[in-house]
């Protein structure tokens, strides 16, 4: 296991770089677009609420590698060209942000309901409440659950192995194919994940009692 | 709801562990894969499905078709008799020695090129089709050869797990290999731009050639690439009797009419450096 | 729309829908032994025998920390030089089962918890013993409280099969490449086509678990 190590350090390392990257940037635009989504979905209009109740249920009912495959062979046929790494952050972004829109519209409905009423009653309009009353209140009840969903995104990011992303997973398994040696290759792939995984995990499950 | 919930307890308990004990029972010590396959008229093959000429699964028939596949055939036929089977499981570059090692398959015929690191995990039948690793672009592509790649910036196909990786990091250390998990995808990756080229040996990039005539073959061969088949390390009883198969249908010309059958009608490919590998 | 009416064929179609049956076959068996298992290992964690839940909590958290495409990996490449022969189907059960037990069990252990400690005493003070109280008063219980979250991970469950493409696992998705293997101008319809398949099973299901928990909660 250390020779799998010392002897590809560079390479492991690499790999470990770009799931970290694209495990990033994924998360900050699903972020975004979760959270637009989540909005959507609470709004009175219908047809908002339809649009974003589609889009969720689109991505989250389809597999990840589906869509990552969809934006890394079919995409560059028709539309624009693009790498594996980003075929797959672009996959990973609109399938985490479903969940993430789903965490936040709870969130978001979990606050009271007085809530709005009352912040619109001293003069405040709809999305100034949203902003500065209803969103900063749902952020922190969803804050475990998100910290979840950033866990999931990290391990979901070994899709990049299947479209040439370089990240961690595809390092590793080139490497279990060049030397055979899969048993300590996959066990040091393991370790590098949690590192990653297992402290945030822990620090979530922290919060989640603490807040409870 | 609690009485449902134990019977089903008691129910899938013993299967699971059922299923967990033959699994770990099941393997062990190696047998002798000639004499299995010998009682039970049977060879287990693995071959490609995704590559066309050699192993190409026909999506009508669930079958698969093409030269190694007949090769196959033949040996089983040769070595145990008109009636004997032989049966196939797809594989890929990547699963192919896995497979081999655990034995759910007694020997490999996919397009497998002969090479010293794998000698060390497994053992080769004499060479039976004399390849060698060359260049797939889009008609009209600059690149007319292998130095062509070696240049900052350039993207290869290749599928992972195969020589022609190593390759490639020879003939054209500049360029970028891309790894894909198979030739369907590799050449998918080609289609989109993703790539200059897809590099593998010639006679599989000649089946998709054909299939996809905006594509061509260029550059010749830059490699020596002898497929064998493989068995598993300590069958060596296994390999002696597919050497001497194989000769026997070298010799009363089976061998050349499949030969012919697969690459005989393809432009640029020379029949007689595949046969004397 | 020419291309459509052949990428569509029937041949290819049924397929396909071969393809979509043993996606099925692997997610059932695999859901129904992990939730045997996930529930068995949701107790043993609640319940809190000393050092045996402990470790059993700890294995969990390493198997739910990692990726499953890593645990399909090293159960199909891995494993085996350690003696242990499997085939792709039943690699891809197992890497799934033991992914989604440790991931069940989480979801069990927290079920559990969610019910009123209250109800336990109030069980045992009508006689009943621990196992009794458990099995009669508290799972029940749990049980519905988990629907929500057992179903969306037996949705992921289905999805994640998906990933058993790579050990060549002959199911929805390696089918697909198999057809545009044959003529790449069968790419976008092949995706187009398993997504709506994948689709519908998943929304299926996430409707009847949304039924459930209007019936139940």
């Amino acid at each position: 296991m250390i020779q799998v190590l010392t002897n590809n350090w560079p390479t492991l390392l690499t790999g470990f770089g770009n799931t970290l990257l694209c495990s990033v940037i994924a998360l900050f635009f699903s972020l975004i677009i979760g959270s637009g989504f989540a909005i959507m979905e609470t709004l009175p209009n219908k047809l908002c609420r339809i649009i974003a109740n589609t889009y969720i249920e689109i991505f989250r009912n389809i597999p990840l590698l589906v869509i990552t495959m969809f934006f890394y062979v079919v995409v560059p046929q028709y539309v624009l060209k693009m790498s594996g790494f980003t075929a797959g952050t672009i996959g990973l972004t609109l399938y985490t942000s479903s969940f993430i829109a789903e965490t936040v519209r709870a969130g978001i409905q979990a606050v009271d309901t007085g809530q709005m009423e009352g912040a619109r009653s001293t003069g405040l309009t709809y999305w100034q409440s949203m902003r500065y009353i209803i969103l900063p209140q749902a952020f922190r009840l969803v804050i475990p659950p998100l910290g979840n969903q950033f866990i999931n995104l990290i391990k979901n990011s070994s899709v990049l192995a299947f479209v040439a992303g370089f990240d961690l997973m595809y390092q590793g398994d080139a490497l279990a194919s060049a030397t055979f040696d899969t048993f300590n290759t996959y066990l040091v792939v393991g370790v590098f994940y949690l590192i990653l995984t297992l402290p945030l995990s822990y620090y979530m499950r922290h919060l989640e009692k603490k807040l409870a | 709801m609690a009485k449902w919930f134990k019977r089903m307890l008691y129910l899938l308990v013993p299967v699971f562990l059922l299923t967990l004990l033959t699994g770990c029972g099941a393997s062990k010590k190696q047998a002798d894969v000639y004499q299995s396959t010998k009682d039970a008229k049977k060879i287990v093959w693995g071959v490609k499905a995704d590559t066309r000429l050699f192993g190409l699964m026909n999506v009508k028939t669930g079958e698969i078709d093409g030269f190694d596949v007949d090769l196959a055939k033949a040996l089983t036929k040769q070595m145990y008799g008109k009636d004997a089977q032989a049966e196939f499981v797809q594989t890929t570059a990547k699963t192919k020695v896995p497979l081999l090692k655990n034995g759910n398959i007694d020997a490999v015929a996919a397009a497998m090129t002969i090479t010293d690191d794998r000698k060390k995990i497994v053992d080769f039948t004499q060479p039976y089709f004399g390849a060698g690793q060359s260049l797939l672009v889009k008609k009209g592509s600059p690149i007319k050869s292998i130095k062509d790649l070696n240049k900052n910036g350039v993207k290869v196909m290749a599928v992972k797990g195969t020589t022609a990786v190593d390759n490639v990091h020879k003939y054209a250390p500049k360029a970028r290999v891309l790894e894909l998990d198979d030739y369907a995808q590799a050449f998918t990756a080609l289609k989109s731009g993703q790539g200059v080229a897809m590099t593998t040996d010639n006679g599989i990039l000649y089946g998709i050639a054909k299939e996809n005539p905006d594509y061509a073959v260029v550059g010749g061969a830059f490699t020596n690439e002898p497929y064998g088949l493989a068995v598993n390390k300590g069958q060596g009883k296994m390999r002696d009797e597919l050497n001497k198969a194989l000769n026997e249908l070298q010799a009363d010309g089976t061998y050349s009419r499949l030969v012919k059958k697969w690459f005989g009608g393809i432009p640029g490919f020379d029949i007689k450096e595949v046969e004397e590998p | 729309m020419s291309i459509l009416s052949q990428a569509y064929s029937w041949i290819n179609l049924k397929f396909l829908l071969a393809g979509l049956g043993v996606t099925i076959e692997v997610s059932l068996i695999s859901i129904a032994l992990s939730f045997a298992i996930g529930l068995i290992l949701g107790i043993i964690r609640y319940v809190g025998f000393k050092y045996v839940s402990a470790a059993v909590g700890f294995v969990i958290d390493i198997v739910r920390n990692l990726p499953l495409l890593l645990i399909i990996f090293f159960t199909y490449f891995a494993l085996p030089q350690t003696g242990l022969r499997m085939s792709a189907m039943s690699a891809a059960i197992t890497a799934l089962v033991v992914f989604e037990s440790a991931m069940l069990a989480e979801i069990v252990r927290s079920g559990i918890i969610a019910v009123d400690p209250g109800q336990m005493e109030g069980a045992r003070s009508t006689g009943m013993s621990y196992w009794q109280a458990m099995q009669h008063i508290i799972l029940p219980q749990a049980l519905l409280k988990m629907i929500p979250p057992l179903v969306s991970q037996f949705i992921s469950l289905i999805k994640d099969t998906s990933l058993a493409t790579i050990i060549v696992l002959p199911e929805l998705l390696y089918r697909a490449q198999i057809i545009y293997g044959q003529d790449t101008r069968y790419m976008l319809p092949m995706y187009l086509m398993i997504a709506v398949m994948y689709f519908i099973v998943c929304y299926a299901l996430s409707l009847v678990a949304r039924r459930l928990e209007k019936r139940f909660g």
